[in-house]
Protein backbone atom coordinates (compact mmCIF):
# COMPACT_ATOMS: atom_id res chain seq x y z
CA UNK A 1 0.00 0.00 0.00
CA UNK A 2 2.29 2.48 1.27
CA UNK A 3 5.30 1.34 -1.72
CA UNK A 4 2.55 1.82 -4.33
CA UNK A 5 1.07 5.34 -3.36
CA UNK A 6 5.56 6.05 -2.91
CA UNK A 7 5.93 4.60 -6.54
CA UNK A 8 3.36 6.70 -7.89
CA UNK A 9 4.40 9.73 -6.51
CA UNK A 10 7.74 9.51 -7.86
CA UNK A 11 7.91 9.96 -11.67
CA UNK A 12 9.37 7.68 -14.05
CA UNK A 13 12.02 8.36 -15.61
CA UNK A 14 11.79 10.15 -18.98
CA UNK A 15 14.15 8.29 -22.13
CA UNK A 16 15.28 11.90 -22.89
CA UNK A 17 16.49 12.63 -19.12
CA UNK A 18 18.16 9.00 -19.25
CA UNK A 19 19.39 9.25 -22.60
CA UNK A 20 20.88 12.91 -21.12
CA UNK A 21 22.21 11.63 -18.01
CA UNK A 22 24.48 8.73 -19.96
CA UNK A 23 25.70 11.33 -22.51
CA UNK A 24 26.63 13.89 -19.29
CA UNK A 25 28.59 10.45 -17.79
CA UNK A 26 30.41 9.81 -20.45
CA UNK A 27 31.38 13.14 -21.63
CA UNK A 28 33.00 13.52 -18.09
CA UNK A 29 34.44 9.87 -18.09
CA UNK A 30 36.13 10.70 -21.78
CA UNK A 31 37.40 13.80 -20.31
CA UNK A 32 38.72 12.68 -16.88
CA UNK A 33 40.95 10.26 -19.34
CA UNK A 34 42.33 13.04 -21.19
CA UNK A 35 43.14 16.30 -18.41
CA UNK A 36 42.65 14.70 -15.09
CA UNK A 37 45.79 13.02 -13.44
CA UNK A 38 46.56 9.19 -13.79
CA UNK A 39 47.25 7.26 -11.09
CA UNK A 40 51.14 7.02 -12.07
CA UNK A 41 51.38 10.93 -11.98
CA UNK A 42 49.75 11.24 -8.67
CA UNK A 43 52.08 8.91 -7.42
CA UNK A 44 54.97 10.35 -8.90
CA UNK A 45 53.59 14.22 -7.94
CA UNK A 46 53.06 13.46 -4.12
CA UNK A 47 57.06 12.60 -3.76
CA UNK A 48 57.91 15.71 -5.60
CA UNK A 49 55.18 17.90 -4.54
CA UNK A 50 56.77 17.07 -0.92
CA UNK A 51 60.15 17.79 -1.98
CA UNK A 52 58.91 21.28 -3.14
CA UNK A 53 57.05 22.16 0.38
CA UNK A 54 60.13 20.88 1.60
CA UNK A 55 62.47 23.29 -0.25
CA UNK A 56 60.02 25.96 0.55
CA UNK A 57 61.07 25.39 4.35
CA UNK A 58 61.55 27.39 6.25
CA UNK A 59 60.41 30.50 5.00
CA UNK A 60 62.87 33.22 3.89
CA UNK A 61 62.63 35.60 6.86
CA UNK A 62 65.56 37.91 5.89
CA UNK A 63 64.77 41.96 6.43
CA UNK A 64 65.94 42.91 3.45
CA UNK A 65 63.90 40.48 1.17
CA UNK A 66 60.82 40.93 4.20
CA UNK A 67 61.10 45.18 3.15
CA UNK A 68 60.57 44.32 -0.43
CA UNK A 69 57.69 42.21 0.51
CA UNK A 70 56.40 44.83 2.55
CA UNK A 71 56.60 47.37 -0.48
CA UNK A 72 55.65 45.21 -2.70
CA UNK A 73 52.35 44.25 -0.77
CA UNK A 74 51.63 47.73 -0.46
CA UNK A 75 51.65 48.44 -4.04
CA UNK A 76 49.37 45.44 -3.97
CA UNK A 77 47.21 47.27 -1.57
CA UNK A 78 47.30 50.68 -3.52
CA UNK A 79 46.41 48.94 -6.71
CA UNK A 80 43.36 47.24 -5.36
CA UNK A 81 42.10 50.46 -3.44
CA UNK A 82 42.56 52.94 -6.45
CA UNK A 83 41.20 50.53 -8.93
CA UNK A 84 38.20 49.41 -6.39
CA UNK A 85 37.62 53.21 -5.60
CA UNK A 86 37.79 54.58 -9.30
CA UNK A 87 35.97 51.33 -10.36
CA UNK A 88 32.97 51.98 -7.73
CA UNK A 89 32.66 56.10 -8.68
CA UNK A 90 32.60 54.63 -12.60
CA UNK A 91 30.06 52.00 -11.96
CA UNK A 92 27.26 54.24 -10.31
CA UNK A 93 26.57 56.23 -14.13
CA UNK A 94 27.21 52.81 -15.71
CA UNK A 95 24.40 51.23 -12.98
CA UNK A 96 22.37 54.42 -13.62
CA UNK A 97 22.44 54.13 -17.20
CA UNK A 98 21.33 50.00 -17.14
CA UNK A 99 18.85 50.14 -14.13
CA UNK A 100 15.52 49.56 -15.35
CA UNK A 101 12.76 51.83 -15.22
CA UNK A 102 15.58 54.51 -13.42
CA UNK A 103 17.43 54.63 -16.86
CA UNK A 104 17.66 58.33 -18.48
CA UNK A 105 18.08 56.84 -21.75
CA UNK A 106 15.36 54.23 -21.88
CA UNK A 107 15.98 51.13 -24.14
CA UNK A 108 19.49 51.72 -24.88
CA UNK A 109 20.12 50.82 -21.60
CA UNK A 110 20.97 47.39 -22.74
CA UNK A 111 24.21 49.00 -24.20
CA UNK A 112 25.28 49.61 -21.33
CA UNK A 113 24.45 46.51 -19.68
CA UNK A 114 26.02 44.83 -22.48
CA UNK A 115 29.10 46.48 -22.28
CA UNK A 116 29.37 46.01 -18.43
CA UNK A 117 28.66 42.33 -19.06
CA UNK A 118 31.88 42.31 -21.03
CA UNK A 119 33.97 43.95 -18.38
CA UNK A 120 32.70 41.41 -16.26
CA UNK A 121 32.95 38.09 -18.48
CA UNK A 122 36.54 38.58 -19.55
CA UNK A 123 38.49 37.02 -16.86
CA UNK A 124 40.96 40.08 -15.15
CA UNK A 125 44.25 37.97 -16.60
CA UNK A 126 43.21 38.70 -19.76
CA UNK A 127 42.18 42.28 -18.78
CA UNK A 128 45.82 42.46 -17.37
CA UNK A 129 47.47 40.81 -20.44
CA UNK A 130 45.79 43.51 -22.44
CA UNK A 131 46.65 46.21 -20.35
CA UNK A 132 50.73 45.30 -20.26
CA UNK A 133 50.77 45.26 -23.91
CA UNK A 134 49.07 48.98 -23.55
CA UNK A 135 50.50 50.82 -21.25
CA UNK A 136 53.55 48.50 -20.38
CA UNK A 137 54.63 46.51 -17.39
CA UNK A 138 54.12 47.43 -13.76
CA UNK A 139 51.27 49.09 -11.56
CA UNK A 140 48.90 50.92 -13.97
CA UNK A 141 48.29 47.93 -15.93
CA UNK A 142 47.20 46.61 -12.86
CA UNK A 143 45.38 49.37 -11.54
CA UNK A 144 43.35 49.50 -15.33
CA UNK A 145 42.61 45.98 -14.48
CA UNK A 146 41.07 46.47 -11.11
CA UNK A 147 38.92 49.25 -12.56
CA UNK A 148 37.56 47.36 -15.15
CA UNK A 149 36.95 44.43 -13.36
CA UNK A 150 35.24 46.42 -10.36
CA UNK A 151 32.95 47.87 -13.39
CA UNK A 152 31.82 44.63 -14.29
CA UNK A 153 30.92 43.63 -10.87
CA UNK A 154 29.44 46.56 -9.21
CA UNK A 155 27.66 48.03 -12.36
CA UNK A 156 25.52 45.07 -12.41
CA UNK A 157 24.96 44.46 -8.77
CA UNK A 158 24.60 48.55 -8.42
CA UNK A 159 22.10 48.52 -11.03
CA UNK A 160 20.29 45.65 -9.26
CA UNK A 161 19.95 47.69 -5.80
CA UNK A 162 18.68 51.07 -7.87
CA UNK A 163 16.14 48.58 -9.64
CA UNK A 164 15.26 47.33 -5.87
CA UNK A 165 14.61 50.52 -4.55
CA UNK A 166 11.45 51.63 -2.92
CA UNK A 167 8.92 52.57 -6.07
CA UNK A 168 6.58 54.79 -3.95
CA UNK A 169 8.87 57.59 -3.04
CA UNK A 170 10.25 57.77 -5.87
CA UNK A 171 6.69 58.00 -7.73
CA UNK A 172 5.40 60.69 -5.03
CA UNK A 173 8.64 62.71 -6.60
CA UNK A 174 8.01 62.30 -10.12
CA UNK A 175 4.82 63.55 -8.90
CA UNK A 176 5.87 66.87 -8.40
CA UNK A 177 7.75 67.60 -11.36
CA UNK A 178 10.89 65.87 -9.56
CA UNK A 179 14.05 65.55 -12.57
CA UNK A 180 15.01 61.72 -13.14
CA UNK A 181 18.99 62.73 -11.37
CA UNK A 182 17.13 64.37 -8.41
CA UNK A 183 15.07 61.38 -8.13
CA UNK A 184 18.14 59.21 -8.14
CA UNK A 185 20.19 61.07 -5.88
CA UNK A 186 17.13 61.80 -3.32
CA UNK A 187 15.59 58.90 -3.27
CA UNK A 188 17.19 56.09 -5.11
CA UNK A 189 20.59 55.97 -3.73
CA UNK A 190 19.86 56.67 -0.31
CA UNK A 191 17.29 53.73 -0.60
CA UNK A 192 20.23 51.57 -1.99
CA UNK A 193 22.88 52.67 -0.02
CA UNK A 194 23.30 49.69 2.29
CA UNK A 195 23.40 47.53 -0.41
CA UNK A 196 25.41 49.77 -2.31
CA UNK A 197 28.29 49.66 0.36
CA UNK A 198 27.86 46.07 0.81
CA UNK A 199 28.31 45.35 -2.75
CA UNK A 200 31.30 48.01 -2.90
CA UNK A 201 32.74 45.66 0.58
CA UNK A 202 33.07 42.81 -1.50
CA UNK A 203 34.53 44.38 -4.69
CA UNK A 204 37.41 45.76 -2.53
CA UNK A 205 37.72 42.53 -1.10
CA UNK A 206 37.77 40.51 -4.64
CA UNK A 207 39.87 43.17 -5.76
CA UNK A 208 42.98 42.37 -3.22
CA UNK A 209 42.70 39.11 -4.11
CA UNK A 210 42.91 39.74 -8.18
CA UNK A 211 45.22 42.27 -7.74
CA UNK A 212 47.77 39.83 -5.60
CA UNK A 213 47.96 37.65 -9.21
CA UNK A 214 48.04 40.50 -11.33
CA UNK A 215 51.50 40.22 -10.82
CA UNK A 216 52.35 36.59 -12.67
CA UNK A 217 51.80 38.57 -16.14
CA UNK A 218 53.38 41.50 -15.09
CA UNK A 219 50.98 44.24 -14.16
CA UNK A 220 52.57 44.88 -10.68
CA UNK A 221 52.20 44.29 -6.97
CA UNK A 222 53.17 41.24 -4.88
CA UNK A 223 52.33 38.75 -8.04
CA UNK A 224 55.63 39.59 -9.60
CA UNK A 225 57.76 38.95 -7.01
CA UNK A 226 55.71 35.49 -6.71
CA UNK A 227 56.57 34.70 -10.15
CA UNK A 228 60.59 35.83 -10.23
CA UNK A 229 60.69 33.61 -6.77
CA UNK A 230 59.17 30.71 -8.83
CA UNK A 231 61.14 31.47 -12.24
CA UNK A 232 64.60 31.26 -10.26
CA UNK A 233 63.78 28.37 -8.17
CA UNK A 234 63.98 30.70 -4.91
CA UNK A 235 61.52 28.25 -3.17
CA UNK A 236 62.04 29.80 0.49
CA UNK A 237 61.02 33.45 -0.98
CA UNK A 238 57.96 31.52 -2.39
CA UNK A 239 57.05 30.38 0.58
CA UNK A 240 57.63 33.44 2.21
CA UNK A 241 55.25 35.52 -0.23
CA UNK A 242 52.55 33.22 -0.18
CA UNK A 243 52.06 33.04 3.62
CA UNK A 244 52.12 37.10 3.73
CA UNK A 245 49.13 36.77 0.79
CA UNK A 246 47.24 34.49 2.99
CA UNK A 247 47.49 36.52 5.99
CA UNK A 248 46.39 39.98 4.07
CA UNK A 249 43.50 38.03 2.15
CA UNK A 250 42.37 36.10 5.58
CA UNK A 251 42.64 39.97 7.32
CA UNK A 252 41.09 41.96 3.75
CA UNK A 253 38.03 38.87 4.78
CA UNK A 254 37.92 39.58 8.43
CA UNK A 255 37.84 43.62 7.94
CA UNK A 256 35.40 43.47 5.38
CA UNK A 257 33.10 41.26 7.40
CA UNK A 258 32.77 43.29 10.24
CA UNK A 259 32.27 46.59 8.21
CA UNK A 260 29.58 44.86 6.48
CA UNK A 261 27.79 43.82 10.15
CA UNK A 262 27.98 47.22 10.47
CA UNK A 263 25.76 48.74 7.81
CA UNK A 264 21.98 48.81 7.85
CA UNK B 1 -14.76 84.42 -6.46
CA UNK B 2 -11.00 82.73 -8.19
CA UNK B 3 -11.66 79.60 -10.10
CA UNK B 4 -9.37 76.83 -9.14
CA UNK B 5 -10.40 74.80 -11.50
CA UNK B 6 -12.79 74.12 -14.52
CA UNK B 7 -14.01 71.35 -16.30
CA UNK B 8 -16.75 71.12 -19.10
CA UNK B 9 -17.91 68.09 -20.91
CA UNK B 10 -14.92 66.14 -19.36
CA UNK B 11 -14.61 62.46 -20.23
CA UNK B 12 -12.26 59.88 -20.21
CA UNK B 13 -11.64 56.27 -21.16
CA UNK B 14 -8.59 53.99 -20.75
CA UNK B 15 -6.51 53.01 -23.76
CA UNK B 16 -7.96 49.34 -23.34
CA UNK B 17 -11.27 50.74 -23.85
CA UNK B 18 -12.71 51.33 -20.17
CA UNK B 19 -14.72 54.07 -20.18
CA UNK B 20 -14.61 55.74 -16.66
CA UNK B 21 -16.52 59.00 -17.01
CA UNK B 22 -18.26 60.98 -19.21
CA UNK B 23 -19.84 64.45 -19.36
CA UNK B 24 -18.38 65.82 -16.45
CA UNK B 25 -18.24 69.50 -15.40
CA UNK B 26 -16.82 71.08 -12.46
CA UNK B 27 -15.93 74.95 -10.92
CA UNK B 28 -14.19 74.83 -7.86
CA UNK B 29 -13.32 77.90 -6.30
CA UNK B 30 -10.25 79.26 -4.42
CA UNK B 31 -10.28 78.11 -0.18
CA UNK B 32 -13.00 75.55 -1.38
CA UNK B 33 -12.71 72.00 0.52
CA UNK B 34 -14.07 69.59 -1.97
CA UNK B 35 -14.61 65.72 -0.77
CA UNK B 36 -14.69 63.75 -3.85
CA UNK B 37 -16.55 60.01 -3.22
CA UNK B 38 -18.15 57.15 -4.81
CA UNK B 39 -17.30 53.28 -4.81
CA UNK B 40 -14.13 51.83 -5.99
CA UNK B 41 -13.43 52.13 -9.40
CA UNK B 42 -15.67 55.07 -10.16
CA UNK B 43 -12.99 56.88 -11.16
CA UNK B 44 -12.09 59.73 -8.46
CA UNK B 45 -7.92 58.91 -8.53
CA UNK B 46 -8.61 59.30 -12.31
CA UNK B 47 -10.29 62.26 -12.78
CA UNK B 48 -7.70 63.38 -10.17
CA UNK B 49 -5.09 62.74 -12.57
CA UNK B 50 -6.81 64.38 -15.43
CA UNK B 51 -7.68 67.56 -13.45
CA UNK B 52 -3.89 68.21 -13.28
CA UNK B 53 -2.63 67.12 -16.38
CA UNK B 54 -1.25 63.94 -15.13
CA UNK B 55 -3.38 61.59 -17.19
CA UNK B 56 -5.01 62.59 -20.82
CA UNK B 57 -8.36 63.24 -20.87
CA UNK B 58 -10.37 61.89 -23.97
CA UNK B 59 -12.72 64.57 -24.39
CA UNK B 60 -14.11 68.26 -22.80
CA UNK B 61 -11.58 70.83 -21.40
CA UNK B 62 -10.09 72.08 -18.82
CA UNK B 63 -9.06 75.03 -16.62
CA UNK B 64 -6.68 74.27 -13.91
CA UNK B 65 -5.22 76.99 -11.90
CA UNK B 66 -5.42 79.42 -15.14
CA UNK B 67 -3.92 76.54 -17.54
CA UNK B 68 -6.18 75.96 -20.18
CA UNK B 69 -5.89 72.66 -22.20
CA UNK B 70 -7.95 69.86 -23.53
CA UNK B 71 -6.88 66.43 -23.35
CA UNK B 72 -3.25 67.00 -22.04
CA UNK B 73 -1.59 70.47 -20.95
CA UNK B 74 1.46 71.35 -22.61
CA UNK B 75 4.93 70.38 -21.37
CA UNK B 76 4.94 74.23 -19.90
CA UNK B 77 1.41 74.34 -18.58
CA UNK B 78 2.24 70.93 -16.73
CA UNK B 79 5.33 72.38 -15.17
CA UNK B 80 3.34 75.80 -14.00
CA UNK B 81 0.61 73.91 -12.95
CA UNK B 82 3.05 71.58 -10.86
CA UNK B 83 4.33 74.19 -9.32
CA UNK B 84 1.50 75.04 -7.50
CA UNK B 85 0.50 71.98 -6.31
CA UNK B 86 0.89 69.82 -3.30
CA UNK B 87 0.38 65.74 -3.23
CA UNK B 88 -0.81 63.59 -0.82
CA UNK B 89 -1.58 59.98 -1.74
CA UNK B 90 -2.79 57.03 0.23
CA UNK B 91 0.84 56.11 0.57
CA UNK B 92 3.15 58.75 2.36
CA UNK B 93 5.85 57.80 -0.15
CA UNK B 94 8.70 59.11 1.79
CA UNK B 95 12.19 57.77 1.88
CA UNK B 96 13.02 55.27 4.56
CA UNK B 97 16.73 56.36 5.03
CA UNK B 98 16.26 59.63 5.34
CA UNK B 99 16.09 62.47 7.89
CA UNK B 100 12.11 63.66 8.34
CA UNK B 101 13.66 67.10 7.26
CA UNK B 102 14.87 66.22 4.19
CA UNK B 103 11.85 64.21 2.81
CA UNK B 104 9.78 67.33 3.48
CA UNK B 105 12.82 69.50 1.52
CA UNK B 106 12.15 67.00 -1.13
CA UNK B 107 8.96 68.87 -1.86
CA UNK B 108 11.14 71.48 -3.17
CA UNK B 109 12.33 68.96 -6.38
CA UNK B 110 11.04 69.94 -9.56
CA UNK B 111 11.47 74.15 -8.53
CA UNK B 112 14.79 75.82 -9.91
CA UNK B 113 17.60 74.63 -8.39
CA UNK B 114 15.75 71.78 -7.08
CA UNK B 115 18.65 69.53 -6.44
CA UNK B 116 19.55 71.40 -3.46
CA UNK B 117 16.65 69.62 -2.06
CA UNK B 118 18.49 66.06 -2.43
CA UNK B 119 19.46 66.34 1.29
CA UNK B 120 18.55 68.97 4.01
CA UNK B 121 22.54 69.39 4.34
CA UNK B 122 23.00 70.80 0.64
CA UNK B 123 19.97 73.03 1.01
CA UNK B 124 19.57 76.81 1.29
CA UNK B 125 18.96 78.10 4.53
CA UNK B 126 15.62 79.56 3.75
CA UNK B 127 14.79 76.66 1.96
CA UNK B 128 15.50 75.00 5.38
CA UNK B 129 13.69 77.45 7.37
CA UNK B 130 10.68 76.54 5.59
CA UNK B 131 11.00 72.91 5.82
CA UNK B 132 10.86 74.00 9.88
CA UNK B 133 7.86 75.94 9.65
CA UNK B 134 6.08 73.20 7.59
CA UNK B 135 7.24 70.35 9.94
CA UNK B 136 5.66 72.87 12.34
CA UNK B 137 2.62 73.18 10.78
CA UNK B 138 1.78 69.39 11.29
CA UNK B 139 3.25 69.20 15.00
CA UNK B 140 6.25 67.06 14.11
CA UNK B 141 9.03 70.02 14.91
CA UNK B 142 10.73 67.58 17.46
CA UNK B 143 10.88 64.60 14.62
CA UNK B 144 12.97 66.52 12.05
CA UNK B 145 16.06 64.91 12.80
CA UNK B 146 14.95 61.44 12.93
CA UNK B 147 14.88 58.88 10.15
CA UNK B 148 11.70 58.57 8.27
CA UNK B 149 11.43 54.81 8.83
CA UNK B 150 11.31 55.44 12.28
CA UNK B 151 8.00 57.28 12.43
CA UNK B 152 4.54 55.85 13.00
CA UNK B 153 2.07 55.74 10.00
CA UNK B 154 0.37 58.22 11.30
CA UNK B 155 3.08 60.91 11.70
CA UNK B 156 4.70 59.60 8.47
CA UNK B 157 1.62 60.89 6.86
CA UNK B 158 1.64 64.07 8.27
CA UNK B 159 5.52 64.65 7.34
CA UNK B 160 4.23 63.82 3.57
CA UNK B 161 1.42 66.78 4.30
CA UNK B 162 4.65 68.90 5.19
CA UNK B 163 6.07 68.17 1.93
CA UNK B 164 3.61 69.05 -0.13
CA UNK B 165 3.09 72.34 2.35
CA UNK B 166 6.85 73.22 1.62
CA UNK B 167 5.87 74.23 -1.86
CA UNK B 168 3.48 76.94 -0.77
CA UNK B 169 0.80 75.27 -3.18
CA UNK B 170 -2.39 76.91 -3.63
CA UNK B 171 -3.90 73.75 -4.17
CA UNK B 172 -3.47 70.59 -2.43
CA UNK B 173 -4.56 67.24 -3.74
CA UNK B 174 -5.07 64.00 -1.68
CA UNK B 175 -5.86 61.02 -2.96
CA UNK B 176 -7.46 58.47 0.24
CA UNK B 177 -4.60 60.26 2.60
CA UNK B 178 -6.54 58.69 5.82
CA UNK B 179 -7.41 55.27 4.15
CA UNK B 180 -4.65 53.21 5.34
CA UNK B 181 -4.30 54.99 9.35
CA UNK B 182 -6.22 53.84 12.25
CA UNK B 183 -9.62 56.37 13.17
CA UNK B 184 -7.67 58.94 15.49
CA UNK B 185 -4.56 58.77 13.15
CA UNK B 186 -6.49 59.37 10.50
CA UNK B 187 -8.79 62.25 12.12
CA UNK B 188 -5.77 63.58 12.77
CA UNK B 189 -4.27 63.90 9.32
CA UNK B 190 -7.30 65.20 8.18
CA UNK B 191 -7.94 67.62 10.45
CA UNK B 192 -4.41 69.36 9.97
CA UNK B 193 -5.30 68.98 6.45
CA UNK B 194 -8.57 70.64 6.75
CA UNK B 195 -6.92 73.61 9.18
CA UNK B 196 -4.02 74.27 7.12
CA UNK B 197 -6.36 75.07 4.09
CA UNK B 198 -8.36 77.38 6.25
CA UNK B 199 -5.18 78.98 7.60
CA UNK B 200 -3.23 79.41 5.00
CA UNK B 201 -6.25 79.88 1.99
CA UNK B 202 -5.58 76.25 0.07
CA UNK B 203 -7.64 74.63 -1.73
CA UNK B 204 -8.34 72.05 -0.67
CA UNK B 205 -9.47 68.40 -3.04
CA UNK B 206 -9.64 65.25 -1.53
CA UNK B 207 -10.79 61.66 -1.93
CA UNK B 208 -12.36 58.90 0.53
CA UNK B 209 -14.26 56.47 1.53
CA UNK B 210 -15.07 57.57 5.24
CA UNK B 211 -18.26 59.23 4.73
CA UNK B 212 -17.52 60.72 8.66
CA UNK B 213 -14.35 62.59 6.93
CA UNK B 214 -16.75 63.71 4.05
CA UNK B 215 -18.86 65.56 6.15
CA UNK B 216 -16.59 67.06 8.37
CA UNK B 217 -13.66 68.37 6.61
CA UNK B 218 -15.18 69.56 3.45
CA UNK B 219 -17.16 72.76 2.32
CA UNK B 220 -18.35 71.05 -0.39
CA UNK B 221 -18.89 66.66 -1.70
CA UNK B 222 -18.61 65.54 -5.05
CA UNK B 223 -20.10 62.31 -5.30
CA UNK B 224 -19.74 60.35 -8.69
CA UNK B 225 -21.08 57.11 -9.64
CA UNK B 226 -21.80 55.25 -12.79
CA UNK B 227 -19.16 57.41 -14.74
CA UNK B 228 -21.57 61.02 -13.75
CA UNK B 229 -21.19 63.34 -10.98
CA UNK B 230 -24.57 62.27 -8.71
CA UNK B 231 -24.21 65.29 -6.65
CA UNK B 232 -22.12 68.29 -6.41
CA UNK B 233 -23.55 70.59 -3.40
CA UNK B 234 -22.57 72.18 -0.05
CA UNK B 235 -21.99 69.76 2.41
CA UNK B 236 -24.41 71.83 4.61
CA UNK B 237 -26.99 70.38 2.27
CA UNK B 238 -25.28 66.77 2.02
CA UNK B 239 -28.17 64.11 3.85
CA UNK B 240 -26.85 60.71 4.97
CA UNK B 241 -29.55 59.00 2.72
CA UNK B 242 -27.81 61.16 -0.06
CA UNK B 243 -24.57 59.28 0.72
CA UNK B 244 -26.09 56.01 0.73
CA UNK B 245 -27.70 56.33 -2.58
CA UNK B 246 -24.19 56.93 -4.10
CA UNK B 247 -23.11 53.47 -3.06
CA UNK B 248 -25.95 51.55 -3.43
CA UNK B 249 -26.21 49.60 -6.80
N1 LIG C 1 -4.17 52.53 -16.02
C1 LIG C 1 -5.42 52.05 -16.20
N2 LIG C 1 -5.74 51.42 -17.34
C2 LIG C 1 -7.00 50.95 -17.55
N3 LIG C 1 -8.01 51.08 -16.66
C3 LIG C 1 -7.74 51.70 -15.48
C4 LIG C 1 -6.44 52.22 -15.20
N4 LIG C 1 -6.48 52.79 -13.98
C5 LIG C 1 -7.74 52.63 -13.54
N5 LIG C 1 -8.50 51.99 -14.43
C6 LIG C 1 -9.92 51.67 -14.31
O1 LIG C 1 -10.64 52.88 -14.27
C7 LIG C 1 -11.68 52.84 -13.31
C8 LIG C 1 -11.53 53.96 -12.32
O2 LIG C 1 -10.39 53.75 -11.51
P1 LIG C 1 -9.95 54.74 -10.36
O3 LIG C 1 -8.70 54.23 -9.80
O4 LIG C 1 -9.96 56.11 -10.91
O5 LIG C 1 -11.15 54.57 -9.35
P2 LIG C 1 -11.26 55.12 -7.86
O6 LIG C 1 -12.57 55.78 -7.77
O7 LIG C 1 -10.07 55.91 -7.51
O8 LIG C 1 -11.29 53.77 -7.05
P3 LIG C 1 -10.74 53.46 -5.58
O9 LIG C 1 -11.77 53.96 -4.65
O10 LIG C 1 -10.66 51.98 -5.55
O11 LIG C 1 -9.43 54.14 -5.43
C9 LIG C 1 -11.61 51.46 -12.67
O12 LIG C 1 -12.56 50.63 -13.27
C10 LIG C 1 -10.23 50.97 -13.01
O13 LIG C 1 -10.24 49.58 -13.15
MG1 LIG D 1 -8.46 55.69 -6.16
Amino acid sequence: MHDRLMLRRLPPISPITFSLAVALAALVIVSAGQVAPSPGQLAGGIPRMANLVDRMMPPNLEPDFLLRVFWRMVETFQIALVGTVVGVVLSLPFAWLSARDITPIGPFRHISRMLVSLFRTVPDLVWALLFVSAVGLGAVAGTMTIVIDTIGFCGRFFAEAMEDADKKPQEALFAIGAKRFSVLCGAVLPDAMPSLINTTLFALEKAVRSSVVLGLVGAGGIGQELKVAFDLFQYRNASTIILVIFAIVVVMELATDRLRSKVQ
Amino acid sequence: MTAIILARDLAKNYPNGKAVFSNIGLNIVARERVALIGSNGAGKSTLLKCLIGLLPSSDGEIVTLGERFRSTPSLAQLQRIRRQIGFVFQHHGLVNRQSVLTNVLQGKLGLPGGWRAWHHSIAKQHWREEAMQSLADVRLLDKAGARADALSGGQAQRVAIARALVRRPKLLIADEPAASLDPTAGRDVMSIFSDLALEHGITFIYTTHDMQHALEYSDRIIALKAGKVFFDRSTADVTRADLRDVFDA
